[in-house]
């Protein structure tokens, strides 16, 4: 037993290391193109203590540049940041404050990301039902419908979503609390207070998070069931008289959901991304709010420790899905050594 | 006898007829912005602030009292602009970068695909957000940043096609024939892959169109006071609970237009993939 496996876990070892090395590729390129690029552009994170401070001179300028080394060469600035980051070091914030750019991060991380996986969950849970129904009942009423709301999740701006939301449901009917995270009151509350606040005060986010990533999720979804329910062997399954149920759970969604398990890897930099927007509409101390406070100060470490951050949590999200598709799908497990 | 078969396709697919239509009417509208609008967009009706829709302000005032819908039908020459501008660079950069890579195969191929790996891992809208605001918003950093973010799709696609092309047996004959690797691409490859890339510049439109308006709502699009659909909504939000009609109307227009882009791209899909026939 043993002996058989042992060929199988080496291709499995030489496929993770294959992976690690060239994650670690990519992330080295990512830093060095946005490196170059944020340096390069006008503007520093010294104009607004200078050039936009009347009181402060071109020594004062001097003096700062050479605080935070901009004065040296860029590929000495970027060797020396990378080499500071191996230590896990993303160096000081540039802002006033001047507190690690990691710290900051790590204030701000577990919101945006826990708000992000609830919703995604969320979507999922949605979604994959939808997708079955639909491909299942494909061109009925029932279906048409779906496909009508899909298209309109599709073009549904979520910045326009959350306006609506806001209007519905914090203005007209006085429901739920428009923005912040918490209200005024939240320290004299108990706990169970503080969780039913968060909750409300995080219901309308998730919820424009979610229907963001319903669409494509269960159009994707009905796609890869549509696909898998033209295979060969779902004809062997009803030709041997399985009921409709059973060929549906047992054999064909299986195979349908491993597409949706990569498209879930894939859809981290668009979250990431979706965060800038629905964290200033709903004013939550989230990473997207730290990343566009940055941008607009010009805090290069700040910028470029989100980049990296951004980046890592999506390759880590390709790495899951990569492993998930491997547990869900005997077929990869055995090809592992060929790629 | 074209506009009749045109006519009987329009007939068969609503998808097609209803997405057309409104790309269609929206570029009108767009185009023909200066005639139709009944006010100049950026003209002041400082009497009139933040009216609510009326015979004379068909969706009302915004707060410096410019009408809504004059603006409305100037910030879609934007959008319209943006989008294809910007599909325009990444459909240019894709497609030359999906020929080559897919025709000359080995490490051109794999240095390439790599580095579309490398941008798809990106976090595109922190990078968008960050050049821009460092550049300065304008219209045009916008569209060439979108357009320089966004080709990857069409690289992948196009190098598929071509992939496919190169071993059939037309281009070896036009190779036995002598034919050079640049005409061979040009003339006989990149033709074949029109269709497809076609497809994925309708939806890049959509796509593009809703970036834009994401920065513009973000401060960090198209500058006050040009009026964007992205612009006015973050105008709007700002007196969301008095003015609901500001934040209304800016957002269906986009909705309405990105939907517009989707439905025509999906049916051309529907229309020029023969797998979907079959099935």
């Amino acid at each position: 037993m043993l002996n058989s496996r042992t060929p199988q876990l080496f291709g499995v070892m030489l496929h993770i290391l294959k992976k690690t090395l060239w994650i670690l590729l990519v992330l080295l390129g990512i830093t060095v193109i946005s490196f170059w690029i944020i340096h390069l552009a006008p503007g520093s994170p010294t104009d607004m203590e200078t050039t936009l401070n009347p009181l402060a001179g071109a020594a004062s300028r001097q003096r700062l540049e050479e605080l935070y080394g901009l004065n040296r060469p860029l590929y000495v600035q970027y060797w020396d940041w990378l080499v500071r980051l191996v230590h896990l070091d993303f160096g000081n914030s540039m802002s006033v404050d001047a507190r690690p750019v990691l710290t900051k991060i790590m204030e701000r991380l577990p919101l945006t990301v826990g708000m992000n996986v609830i919703s995604l969950m969320l979507t999922l849970l949605i979604a994959v039902p939808v997708g079955i129904i639909s491909a299942c009942r494909r061109n009925s009423l029932l279906d048409k419908i779906i496909t009508i709301l899909v298209f309109l999740g599709f073009a549904m701006p979520s910045f326009w979503l959350a306006l609506l939301l806001m209007l519905f449901f914090g203005i007209e009917l006085q429901w739920l609390p428009i923005s912040g995270l918490t209200s005024i009151n939240f320290d004299h509350l108990d706990l169970w207070g503080k969780f039913c606040d968060l909750v409300r005060h995080l219901a309308l986010p998730v919820l424009v998070y979610t229907v963001g990533g319903l669409a494509g999720m269960s159009r994707y979804m009905r796609a890869c069931m549509l696909e898998t329910l033209r295979q060969d062997y779902i004809l062997t399954a009803r030709a041997k008289g399985l009921s409709n149920r059973a060929v549906i759970m047992r054999h064909a969604l299986r195979n349908a959901l491993l597409p949706v398990i990569t498209l879930l890897g894939l859809s981290v930099p668009g979250l990431i991304g979706g965060s800038v927007i629905i964290e200033s509409i709903f004013a939550l101390p989230g990473l997207g709010q730290l990343f566009y406070g940055a941008v607009m100060a010009r805090d290069y470490t700040m910028i470029m420790g989100n980049l990296v951050l951004g980046a890592v949590l999506t390759l880590l999200g390709n790495l899951l899905a990569d492993v998930c598709y491997g547990i869900a799908d005997p077929r990869i497990r055995t090809k592992r050594g060929e790629r | 006898m074209l506009p009749r078969a045109i006519r009987n396709m329009l007939g068969r697919n609503l998808m097609l007829t209803l997405g057309s239509g409104i790309v269609l009417a929206m570029s009108l509208a767009a185009l023909l912005a200066p005639l139709i609008a009944p006010f100049h967009p950026d003209a002041l009706h400082l009497d009139h602030i933040l009216e609510p829709p009326s015979s004379r302000f068909w969706l009302g005032t915004d707060r410096l009292g410019r009408d809504v819908f004059s603006r409305l039908l100037f910030g879609g020459r934007i959008s319209l602009w943006v989008g294809f501008v910007a599909v325009g660079i990444s459909v240019s950069i894709g497609t030359t970068l999906g020929l080559i890579s897919g025709y000359f195969r080995s490490w051109v191929d794999e240095c390439i695909m790599r580095f579309v790996d490398i941008m798809l891992c990106f976090p595109s809208f922190f990078l968008i957000l960050a050049v821009i605001a460092f550049l300065e918003p304008s219209l045009t950093n916008i569209m060439i940043v979108i357009g320089l973010t966004s080709w990857m799709g069409v690289t992948r696609l196009v190098r598929a096609e071509t992939l496919s092309l190169r071993e059939r047996d037309f281009i070896a004959a036009a190779r036995l024939s002598g034919t050079s690797s640049y005409h061979i691409l040009v003339r006989h490859i990149l033709p074949n892959t029109l269709a497809p890339v076609l497809i994925t510049a309708t939806l890049g439109i959509a796509g593009a169109i809703l970036t834009e308006s994401s920065l513009s709502f973000l401060g960090l699009g198209v500058q006050p006071p040009t009026a964007s659909w992205g612009n006015m909504l973050m105008d709007g939000k700002a007196v969301i609970s008095t003015a609901p009609w500001l934040s209304l109307y800016p957002g269906l227009a986009i909705l309405v237009t990105v939907l517009g882009y989707n439905l025509l791209g999906e049916s051309l899909r529907d229309f020029f993939d023969p797998r979907l026939h079959v099935r």
